[in-house]
């Protein structure tokens, strides 16, 4: 999917019209924070009315409460921004499906033409080729090739088949070849995209529980200010100072936490939009967060630490034979050999040999004898010669019967490569075992490097393989892997998990097969594979569109970033109560206590220029802050202290800082353009 | 003389900590019912009072149960002390013939006592018989504090368990504080006390005859047992009511040293107490340096301002400039400085000179010391768990900022413990604010200033930070004893008293039953300069928000004036 601006024209006009249509009480209740400066600005105005209507000078009243109430129009706007971003985002994926037509079978067997929109769980439908597949389902019968670029922008297309792991298919996607009879397993409006979209869309989405404690803080935070503000007055009124209402309203919004509390419901938002905009549909914005937590990953070796086959990376010689000859004798007896380890080695020995793929042909008279599971191995016979290629027992066995033996030095490197993790393979030539070829499990490209931020980030990653200890403890080591479970088996997994997460800690995992759903429901966070199972998918919270396992790091990198933003826009917020107080207080009792005019340390204009500039200061930070809400803190890995650090140098001392600056510079406009 | 004064309040800092790290250990063994030295003598004393009230040792109690138990007993305490005093005319031990206590002041003294504020509405050497002082007054003296332990220690085990919902025994608790903490070392105090002239006798009165020739009676009493609990006990409330400035309750410079240890001994000890009870001291010594910062920053300022030459003396022509009014010419004024930035920090409320007098300067520091929620080592328990609730506020921001949920002490920190925490340090504040908004408007109270302006602020605002934050001392100049202030001063104290108690118990209760996180967790250990900054930031920043306008317009500005800016 091409990466979208963040302020595209359509969504930005949405998103202002429906920053009005959120200033109803009703809807703004849900962020208490804003709901008060609501109020507060519907007082304001009321005795700006007031003023105007009995003929006294309003003009400083009529500005105040102007950015009054764009502080609530700003915030509001930000959450429009964020959900129209998400809507639009979710929207292009359920458009294709919506004009859909589904060919139903009926009970009776017959098959009938219906609409998409229409289909229920549990309906079959038929695909055939070049149509669009309706809704989201699992393939009961036949296997197809689709392309499911429209989901995940992926051009190559891939196999989906019934039964096994792979029976997924996700509606608005295409089916290239083949002809598919699904079961739907999502209603209208039970989809992933439906799911999704309710995510993203304010008056529908579950705060998180983190996010509900926060907003206690802000409440707290909002309550003591209102105190300060309501018991001022009466304080004043000892020194026989009286605070016009204009100004206590002005204190009150300039110190509640309106800029974290604005931006609050965009920041979660906007993280699920970031999420889907990385293909990955989350079902619970709980589960997002948790992922931030998480401090042990499951992973499975194939497919997510190595690719999915093992390849050929070396031939090893036995004495005295031609390394060429080797090469030569390796191709041959690959010939016939389709597994994918078996091109491999073809390839590699072209590339040593130094020739092209048309330059092959295949001896005249040769026969071939293919790789099957049962012989264990594939090789030529030609010109009298039994060359040969496969697992090292069958091999033995084979020069055996040819009066051979196998010569020490292969038998050295057989073993030395199974412990080091490869998959040995010998090659020979009648009785003469003429060397050994070195499978390995080829690491997925930037394995190693994203495992050690993983493990910058703390989170110790677990491979999961059926292989033997050995050789897993060979690949583990290689790719950086902290631990493994090997010979594991579909239990295993759910076993592993549950004892983690005793000792306290939170477990992600990545699956797609029907044996993994038990796993998947149990782990804290279960990204299932958009490819897996349905079963594996609703068991998990969060489903990869591009079933691609190392998107785990994505989310979890996303998770922290909610957090983090959220952490810092709060320390931001409150450090900026510190310089509006240095504006407002000398600005309140200027006229009784000339002295407190100490406090003005930003010798700010007049008192009306102070409170003016510190309300403006407070209002357009939300909207300067929108794109930091939405695309979220940038996030780097490095120690949890020095990022702390980092953070609160950033935003607490320069939240302290900013608004000094910000509020003179603002006060010398305000006063050169004569606003007061 | 002041480089050897200020040796002194070094010294005395050192040697409190000295004492304080050990001790902090050795209350660790006691709640946790490990054998001490001291079981060979308590051990029976204490199974003789469980078996005497039907308390099974080993019943462990859940944070409601906990709570229940520390409520009735407040209740059961309170009724005990407004009784006696409402009746102490014709109870026996009443040499002076004292009347029976007004329902208003006894109201005020009895929820002052129990909630271990020891706010004192009128003078008790004047007021109260000896009996009243010594089965009413000495024994909340005792027990109060050792509730208050109680809520401390309980809060640290919410932090040290994992998945349960026990949090221990009140019962046990208190009785342990008593008996192990609290009576030993007002013990050995009070027998040092003794040496150093502090009267300890039943007699009430002596008749002296001065110089002059004429008569004068002199009050004394069982002045140095009272005195060394109320100093460590976070108590405050003297038997006279001049209090540490008395020379019978503080005769000389060696007992005002001892005083001032003792004030600060048992809520630092704490902090190592906690430490030992999480298992690991070098948190308990990053809490030690918030603390001890805060501490000394406060020091010193007070300090300066009490040396500085007073602008209005200097003005008048007098040629020492140093603030010497309201100070007992015997301690100097470090020594003074040095109780009152004590005695504010942790609740106690003691005083060895008279705040109203002090710089405003000191004043605000004074203030804010109370209104950040008696933190700075803070009341015996309460204000250890204060600081934890801090720790929690401060923790849970900065485990945003780190993309965590945020954890404190391997403790996953949710909805509940943010709902507690706020109310345990944020309602005291919005408190303090409307009950000194309700006195401004109020004319009696009004009535009650014997000042105007900024000082007479300063007077009713130090009085409600005071109560609120259960610390008791009075900034003076106050005429306390009315009706206003008596009904909502106590409300003021229970409010303070309870706010905490209840949010340290229920965070107790939640943190308790979470699952522990691994040890090896990337969080931000308590121990981390990072966390130091927050916590420090989060602390002054909640007080500074809060009473910014307050103090901006009460001390500040009077410190202002004074100096003629």
């Amino acid at each position: 999917m091409a990466k979208k601006s963040l302020f595209t024209g359509e969504i930005v006009k949405t998103a202002i019209l429906g920053s009005f249509v959120r200033l109803n009480p009703a809807s703004l209740w849900r962020n208490p924070v804003m709901l008060i400066v609501f109020v507060v600005s519907s007082i304001v105005t009321v005795q700006m009315f007031y003023l105007a209507v009995t003929g006294q000078s309003f003009g400083f009243e009529l500005q105040i409460s102007i950015w009054l109430w764009f502080t609530v129009l700003f915030a509001n706007f930000a959450e429009a921004l964020a959900e129209g971003r998400g809507n639009a985002q979710a929207q292009s994926l359920r458009t294709n499906r919506s004009n859909t037509i589904a060919n139903k079978i009926e009970h009776d067997g017959s098959i009938k033409t219906v609409s998409a929109t229409t289909l229920k769980k549990d309906d079959i439908v038929i695909v055939s080729e070049g149509e669009i597949i309706p809704s989201d389902g699992d393939i009961v019968h036949g296997v197809a090739l689709i392309d499911e670029s429209a989901i995940t922008g992926e051009s190559a297309p891939v196999v989906r088949e019934s039964g096994g792991d792979r029976c997924g298919v996700t509606g608005g996607t295409r089916v290239l070849s083949g002809k598919l009879e699904i079961r739907i397993t999502a209603g209208q409006g039970e989809t992933f995209i439906d799911h999704m979209i309710s995510m993203v869309e304010g008056a529908k989405r579950m705060k998180t529980p983190n996010e509900i404690a926060l907003e206690i803080l802000l409440i707290a935070l909002t309550s003591v200010f209102l105190c300060v503000t309501v018991t001022l007055p009466v304080f004043s009124n000892f020194f026989g100072t009286q605070i016009p209402v204009v100004i206590l309203a002005s204190l009150l919004v300039c110190l509640m936490p309106t800029t974290i509390g604005g931006l609050l419901p965009a920041i979660g938002i906007a993280g699920m939009d970031r999420l889907l905009s990385r293909n990955v549909i989350a079902l619970s914005g709980r589960a997002v967060e948790a992922s931030g937590d998480v401090d042990v990953v499951l992973l499975d070796k194939t497919g997510t630490i190595t690719l999915g086959n093992r390849q050929a990376v070396e031939l090893i010689p036995v004495d005295g034979v031609d390394e060429r000859h080797l090469f030569r004798c390796a191709l041959l007896s690959s010939l016939a050999d389709d597994t994918p380890e078996g091109r491999s080695i073809l390839s590699l020995s072209k590339e040593k040999l130094g020739i092209k793929g048309r330059d092959i042909k295949a001896p005249e008279l040769a026969t071939f004898v293919p790789y099957t599971a049962e012989n264990r191995m594939s090789g030529i016979d030609v010109e009298g010669r039994k060359i040969r290629k496969g697992a090292f027992d069958a091999i033995e066995q084979f020069v055996h019967s040819l009066g051979g033996s196998i010569p020490n030095k292969a038998r050295i490197a057989v073993d030395s490569i199974a412990k080091n993790g490869g998959t040995p393979l010998v090659v020979s030539e009648g009785p003469d075992v003429i060397g050994v070829v070195n499978l390995k499990d080829i690491l997925k490209e930037n394995i190693g490097h994203r495992l050690s931020q993983l493990r910058k980030l703390g989170i110790v990653s677990v491979m999961i393989t059926g292989d033997n200890p050995l050789t897993a403890a060979a690949i583990a080591a290689e790719a950086g892997i902290d631990d493994f479970i090997a010979q594991a088996r579909p239990e295993t997994k759910l076993a592993s998990i549950k004892k983690y997460q005793e000792d306290g800690h939170l477990v992600a995992m990545i699956g797609d097969g029907t044996n993994d759903a038990p796993a998947l429901a149990q782990a804290d966070v279960g990204v299932a594979m958009n490819a897996g199972t349905q079963s594996a998918r609703e068991a998990a919270n969060m489903v990869d569109l591009d079933s691609n396992p190392s998107k785990l790091l994505d989310i979890v990198e996303t998770g922290k970033q909610i957090l983090i933003t959220r952490g810092a826009l709060t320390t931001f917020s409150i450090a900026n109560d510190v310089a509006k107080y240095f504006a407002i207080i000398p600005a309140i009792f200027a006229a009784t206590f000339p002295e407190l005019g100490i406090l003005n340390i930003m010798h700010l204009a007049t008192p009306h220029s102070a409170i003016l500039s510190s309300v403006i200061f407070n209002a357009i930070i939300i909207p300067t802050l929108i794109p930091l809400a939405l695309k979220g803190i940038s996030y780097k890995a490095m120690t949890a202290q020095k990022m702390l650090l980092v953070n609160i140098f950033v935003f607490g001392l320069g939240g302290l800082l900013l608004p000094f600056v910000s509020i003179k510079l603002i006060d010398m406009i305000v006063v050169a353009l004569g606003l007061v | 003389m002041i480089a050897g004064e200020l040796m002194v309040v070094a010294l005395i800092i050192f040697a409190t900590i000295a004492c304080a790290y050990p001790f902090g250990i050795y209350m660790a063994k006691v709640f946790g019912g490990e054998k001490t030295f001291m079981s060979k003598v308590m051990r029976p004393v204490e199974n003789f009072f469980y078996k005497f009230a039907g308390i099974k040792e080993n019943d462990k109690q859940n944070w409601k149960q906990y709570l229940k138990s520390f409520v009735l007993f407040f209740g059961l305490g309170f009724v005990i002390l407004f009784a006696i005093l409402s009746v102490q005319k014709w109870l026996p031990m009443n040499p002076s013939g004292f009347g029976n206590i007004r329902w208003d002041t006894g109201l005020n003294i009895a929820t002052s006592f129990c909630t271990n504020t020891n706010w004192q509405s009128v003078s008790f050497e004047a007021s109260l018989t000896p009996f009243s002082q010594m089965i009413g007054i000495a024994v909340q003296n005792f027990v109060s504090a050792a509730a208050g332990l109680a809520v401390g220690v309980a809060l640290v085990r919410g932090f040290a368990r994992k998945n349960t919902d026990k949090i221990g025994n009140f019962w046990v608790d208190l009785t342990r504080g008593v008996l192990y903490v609290l009576v030993p070392i007002s013990l050995v105090v009070a027998i040092f006390l003794v040496w150093q002239g502090v009267p300890q006798t039943l007699g009430n009165t002596i008749q002296a005859t001065t110089i002059q020739g004429q008569s004068q009676t002199i009050i004394t009493g069982p002045v140095a047992s009272q005195v060394s609990i109320k100093m460590l006990g976070s108590n405050g409330g003297g038997y006279f009511n001049a209090n540490g400035a008395h020379p019978f309750e503080n005769p000389t410079p060696l007992s005002n040293a001892i005083q001032t240890m003792a004030i600060l001994f048992i809520p630092m000890s704490l902090l190592f107490t906690f430490g030992k009870m999480i298992g690991d001291m070098k948190k308990a010594w990053s809490l030690f340096f918030v603390c001890i910062f805060l501490f000394v920053i406060g020091l010193s300022i007070t300090m300066y301002a009490e040396m500085s030459p007073n602008p209005v003396l200097r003005n008048a022509g007098v040629a020492s400039g140093l603030n010497m009014e309201g100070k007992e010419m015997r301690f100097g004024i470090p020594s003074s400085a040095l109780w009152g930035q004590s005695t504010t920090v942790v609740s106690n409320g003691s005083v060895n000179g008279m705040h109203d007098s002090f710089m405003p300067l000191s004043g605000l520091v004074y203030i804010f010391n109370m209104i950040t929620g008696e933190v700075i080592f803070g009341g015996v328990g309460v204000g250890l768990a204060s600081l934890l609730l801090y720790s929690i506020l401060a923790m849970f921001i900065a485990g945003l900022m780190i993309g965590k949920t945020p954890e404190l002490l391997r403790k996953k920190l949710g909805v509940n413990e943010m709902v507690w925490a706020c109310v345990g340090l944020l309602t005291p504040c919005i408190v303090v604010l409307i009950l000194t908004a309700i006195g401004f408007v109020t004319p009696s109270a009004l009535s009650s200033l014997s000042a105007k302006g900024s000082h007479g602020f300063s007077q009713l605002l130090y009085a409600n930070t005071s109560m609120v934050g259960n610390n008791g001392s009075a900034f003076g100049g106050l005429a306390a004893n009315t009706p206003f202030f008596n009904l909502t001063g106590s409300f003021a104290m229970l409010f303070g008293r309870f706010a905490t108690v209840v949010s340290a118990i229920a965070v107790a209760g939640s943190l308790a039953k979470k699952n522990q996180s691994p040890a090896n967790s990337t969080q931000i250990p308590m121990t981390s300069p990072a966390f130091v900054v927050m916590l420090l930031a989060v602390i002054i920043i909640v007080g500074a928000l809060t009473f910014f306008p307050s103090l901006a317009i009460g001390p500040l500005l009077e410190h202002l004036k004074m100096a003629g800016m």
